[in-house]
């Protein structure tokens, strides 16, 4: 059983609106390959398992693992898909080397989100009996969300603004996102309404892309590398399914998965602790509800955080110096990306978006809408 | 390979049709004919939690407690706006042109709600803690556009 689990590499796409000239696999094929490349390793000599993540519809079949197998050296080896953000995919990942059966694991997610209608696709999420036939998709489901959490805490468009200027000026330092910019509040704000609140420039866009990241236990990871970047603490959890059966001005389900991860890694105070946070932003609201489920402040008060400049670039605790989501990854990439901005700044790696010296990061992933499925990986130096 | 001859980029252009039939579960089939028939709405009382859930279920997500028939109680038909979004944007898996209105509501006896349209509002009325009624298809097929919409209880 290893002690401690590292990523010992990490390798992405350019992340754009279309990438016509590849197919899923080929579009795997890149980050992968760019990682066995920069760690020196190979798929037969080194890697034993492989953990992906997408989504069946976007792919075009079902188990779309199928159409990855050869690239991820998963032919006649073993391969395990979750139809789950990438995040779930370095949780499995840490679990399984901890847990001894496995040495060094390649985790990877990839997602054409150009294949197909995003807001048909996400319809599928919903429940067929009860509510699909109303028509809701992720970004409705949303709109519900930010209406009762903006409501609750009395939280205004502009505050949710600064959050999609912040994270689309921060995108200008990140060669890998394609949505990016300096924007005034007033550009922000005559955004059009898709579904009230949200406006377009809240909404990630649709992207195609994908991320590969090595995994190894500690022995193997010293081998590796000389800049292993530990997996700390990780934690998941599910909230309920119905959106009427939550309170969607709350997130208790990121709560819990922050609370498992903290513990893990020994963090009481994580305002304190950490430096650098890179989050879910599927849509702007979420920033602000994320940073509270992962208690960096109380419930409402991170609009005020935001506004203060404390996440910004430059600021005590900078969240999402990549862009985030809204810069343009794609779902199902977007917690992986996280997770690899966040080992990237601990390397020392980020090129123009290194926010300094960061020793602890968090990264957060969700799946499903409105965040019904969270999970949080801090990540360490040490 | 032909250098004249342009491969580009091709695609396969398909599409995903299916025509499926979901059983409604023991639960499910008592709500939808008890909509369809009577107009009337039911939840599920999980005696152990105090708690009344709709969309009914046969276990507590809670305790774990088995719900049966036995468990299942009228709630609304009036209930209270939690939140809502103005649909501006139109998809063919919506069943009503936009702008429309999802709303998620809270029906009198229920301790969990409902996402459904909210019509025959001035939009800038809407507003949490607005009290609604539910509508009725004339036409019922046994699912949940059965109820067409709820309504604001007072004129708005």
């Amino acid at each position: 059983m290893s002690e401690r689990v590292a990523i010992v590499g990490v390798a992405q796409t350019v992340f754009s609106p279309k990438r016509p000239d590849v197919n899923y696999a080929e579009l795997a094929y890149e980050a992968i390959s760019l990682v066995l490349e920069s760690t020196g390793l190979s798929v037969e000599a080194d890697i034993d398992n492989a953990v992906s993540c997408s989504h069946d519809i976007w792919d075009g079949q079902t188990i779309s693992n199928i159409g990855i197998t050869d690239v991820i050296g998963g032919h006649l080896r073993n391969e395990e898909k979750l139809a789950m953000d990438g995040s779930t995919a370095v949780y499995y990942a840490t679990i399984g080397i901890l847990s001894g059966e496995f040495d060094c694991t390649l985790a990877l997610a990839h997602t054409k989100m150009s294949q197909t209608n995003r807001n048909i696709v996400n319809n599928t999420a919903f429940d067929p009996i009860y509510s699909r036939l109303l028509g809701l998709d992720f970004t409705s489901a949303a709109a519900l969300q930010a209406q009762r959490f903006m409501s609750r805490y009395n939280i205004s468009e502009k505050q949710i603004a600064e959050v999609v200027i912040k994270n689309l000026a921060n995108a200008t330092r990140n060669p890998w996102v394609h949505n990016k910019g300096f924007y005034t509040l007033d550009q922000a704000l005559d955004s059009p309404v898709i579904s009230s609140p949200i406006r377009k420039m809240d909404i990630a866009p649709d992207s195609d892309g994908a991320v590969a990241i090595v995994m190894a236990s500690e022995k193997k990871a010293l081998k590796v590398t000389d800049k292993p970047v530990w997996i700390k603490g990780v934690g998941a959890c599910y909230d309920a399914h119905y959106l009427g059966d939550r309170d969607l001005s709350e997130c208790y389900a990121l709560r819990s998965a922050a609370e498992q991860a903290y513990r893990m890694a020994e963090i009481d105070h994580p305002r304190d602790e950490i430096d650098l946070v890179e989050l879910g932003d599927e849509f702007s609201y979420q920033e602000l509800l994320w940073l509270e489920g992962l208690g960096i402040c109380g419930s409402g008060e991170a609009a005020d955080l935001t506004c203060r400049g404390f996440t910004s670039f430059d600021g005590a605790l900078p969240v999402n110096p990549s862009g985030g989501l809204l810069a343009g990854v794609p779902t199902n990439v977007a917690g992986l990306n996280r997770v690899a901005e966040a080992a990237l700044q601990i390397r020392g790696e980020a090129g123009d978006r290194q926010v300094g010296d960061v020793r602890i990061a968090v990264a957060q992933g969700h799946s499903g809408f409105c965040g019904q499925h969270q999970c949080v990986i801090v990540l360490g130096r040490e | 390979m032909n250098p004249e001859h342009d491969y580009g980029t091709f695609e396969s252009d398909q599409r995903i049709v299916a025509h499926s039939r979901y059983f409604a579960g023991l639960m499910g089939s008592y709500f939808f004919v008890r909509l369809r028939d009577e107009q009337k709405i039911v939840g599920a009382r999980c005696e152990k939690c105090n708690k009344v859930f709709w969309p009914p279920r046969s276990t507590c997500g809670r305790c774990f407690s088995v719900l049966s028939l036995e468990n299942l109680t009228e709630i609304g038909p009036l209930g209270t706006l939690e939140t809502f979004t103005i649909v501006k944007y139109r998809e063919p898996v919506h069943p009503r042109k936009a702008p429309f209105v999802y709303g998620i509501i809270k029906l009198d006896g229920a301790d969990t709600s409902m996402v459904h349209f909210v019509d025959g509002v001035d939009f800038q009325k809407l507003a949490p803690g607005m009290r609604l009624r539910p509508v009725f298809a004339n036409k019922r097929n046994g699912n949940i556009l059965d109820i067409d919409h709820f309504e604001p209880l007072d004129s708005y």
